[in-house]
């Protein structure tokens, strides 16, 4: 039976790894490369990096980080931040990348990921959604970091992106992202029921139960999660074992 | 002369498949290719392959490799990785193009509307890791006995030398739509359910191809890259 995945997400920045509530107060969390190190002998099914660099000066820390973990770490890396042309998709695939996570440049140019998926197939190409609740049972698609609102729909922007050629949805909640309180399960479950492809769901784990709660309230098929991770709280190996407890099938 | 010729025909990233060879066989050269010549030279190939079927199709043969590719395929040892597993056979029904016609089959697509036993929405791509169920075949000649290097003994009588050294219902990391469905069923050397049996690995003489992906499979995988890379079929 296939696995539930745990992915551990490192947000990176001037080449450290560093959390924080809504991008202020961030808190550093260590280097990037041992910390990949780390969640790959605790057992993590898959590493997310985000580069949050503010300046674009700073893009190229990131290729040398990619590269340096992809020659180290056997599982699947996702890059995502500022990506915004098939160029950016090709070199971070080269410098080791085995998805690129696309966000607001998906809302600014559509064809960006129809075109990514075409050239380099939708296994590599992660559409990244913020959404926001509007009202009960909506949920607006925001960008920027969240910073920007679209007018969009997140359930009908997710179909959407899956029929450009996403692979995969990386879906946060703008309200409850860094609040520790879990995951929105109405809007996880919103948007994994209308699609085929898979959902990881992201934005306020703070403990173990949120991650089952995730796939078994909110049915999505992997979680993400970051400072119950990167601050000693929990192993990644700790959350799997807590999870098969409850009866999600994990990769232990 | 490369010791391995990892084919290049323009389609998805195969750095990963390059770094985990060097991983596993860190004093062996690994090329990653697009040249008929290298691929002929090279003692050994991996064909890996990601994106769509018909698409790797017509870049294989922009890129004049075909032939490269059926010759290695019958006199050395080879690796097929996802959509250079099913390239191997007749016919996709994506895209409803031809195969290369190595072995006798089909590739198909999972069912829409997949539930599991609980009745959750089964997911296509079948994306995550699954377990693979080696299938013990008869021995054949082609299956050469475990010769030294502590192996034997970790794989069962019957099952393929490549599994050596990993466990039964080990996990792998796949990423799919499709998959194969042989004809032969003595190619047959692993399954993975979703939720039904599919097949996940064949082997053939010199040949041997996967539908998950080693080089993201951590420790599993790794183990299956070095079995390969030591493969000296008869």
């Amino acid at each position: 039976m296939l696995a539930k995945r745990i992915i551990p997400c490192l947000d990176v920045t001037a080449g450290r790894v560093v959390k924080g509530v809504s991008f202020v107060e961030l808190r550093d969390a260590g280097d990037p490369v041992e910390i990949a190190r780390r969640y790959d002998d605790q057992g993590a099914d898959e590493l997310t990096f985000l580069d949050i660099t503010a300046s674009s000066d700073d893009r190229g820390i990131i290729f040398r980080i990619i590269e340096q973990v992809a020659e180290q770490v056997f599982i699947p890396l996702t890059v995502g931040g500022g990506v915004r042309e098939v160029q950016d998709v090709r070199n971070l695939l080269n410098a080791g990348a085995d998805k690129v996570s696309i966000n607001t440049s998906a809302v600014l140019n559509p064809q960006l990921v129809a075109d990514a998926a075409g050239r380099y197939g939708s296994q590599c190409i992660v559409v990244a959604i913020d959404a926001k609740q509007v009202a009960p049972g909506k949920w607006e698609v925001f960008t920027h970091g969240g910073r920007k609102a679209t007018g969009l729909d997140a359930v009908e922007w997710a179909k959407k992106m899956q029929s450009l050629g996403a692979g995969e949805i990386l879906l946060t909640s703008m309200d409850k992202d860094g609040q520790m309180s879990g995951f929105d399960l109405a809007l996880t479950r919103a948007v994994t029921n209308a699609l085929e492809i898979p959902v990881i769901a992201s934005g306020g784990v703070g403990n173990l139960q949120h991650l089952a709660d995730g796939v078994i309230l909110g049915g999505a098929d992997a979680v993400l999660a970051a400072s119950i991770f990167h601050f000693g709280e929990y192993t990644v190996q700790q959350a799997k074992q807590f999870m098969a407890v409850q009866g999600i099938e994990v990769r232990l | 002369m490369v010791d391995i010729a990892v084919v290049d025909y323009g389609m998805g990233n195969l750095r990963s498949v390059q770094q985990a060879l060097r991983k596993v066989a860190p004093n062996t050269s690994v090329s990653v290719t697009d040249d008929a010549k290298i691929i002929a030279g090279a003692k050994r190939v991996v064909f890996p392959g990601q994106g769509a079927m018909p698409d790797c199709m017509r870049e294989l043969d922009a890129r004049g490799l075909r032939q490269a590719v059926l010759d290695a395929a019958q006199n050395k040892p080879f690796f097929g990785i996802c959509i250079g597993l099913q390239m191997l056979f007749d016919h996709s029904a994506e895209g409803d193009v031809p195969g290369l016609g190595i072995l006798s089959g089909e590739v198909v697509r999972f069912a829409s509307e997949l539930k599991d036993a609980q009745g959750n929405k089964l997911k296509v791509p079948h994306m995550g890791w699954n377990r693979v169920q080696r299938i013990n075949q008869p021995p054949q000649a082609t299956i050469t006995p475990s010769s030294g290097g502590g192996g034997l003994g970790s794989g069962s009588i019957g099952a393929h030398i490549l599994w050596n050294g990993i466990d039964q219902n080990s996990r792998f990391y796949f990423v799919h739509s499709y998959y194969v469905r042989p004809h032969d069923e003595s190619v047959v050397q692993a399954t993975s359910d979703y939720p039904q049996p599919f097949v996940c690995a064949v082997a053939r003489d010199n040949l041997f191809a996967v539908q998950f992906h080693p080089e993201k499979s951590a420790a599993a995988g790794l183990r299956l890259l070095q079995n390969f890379v030591n493969w000296n079929p008869v």
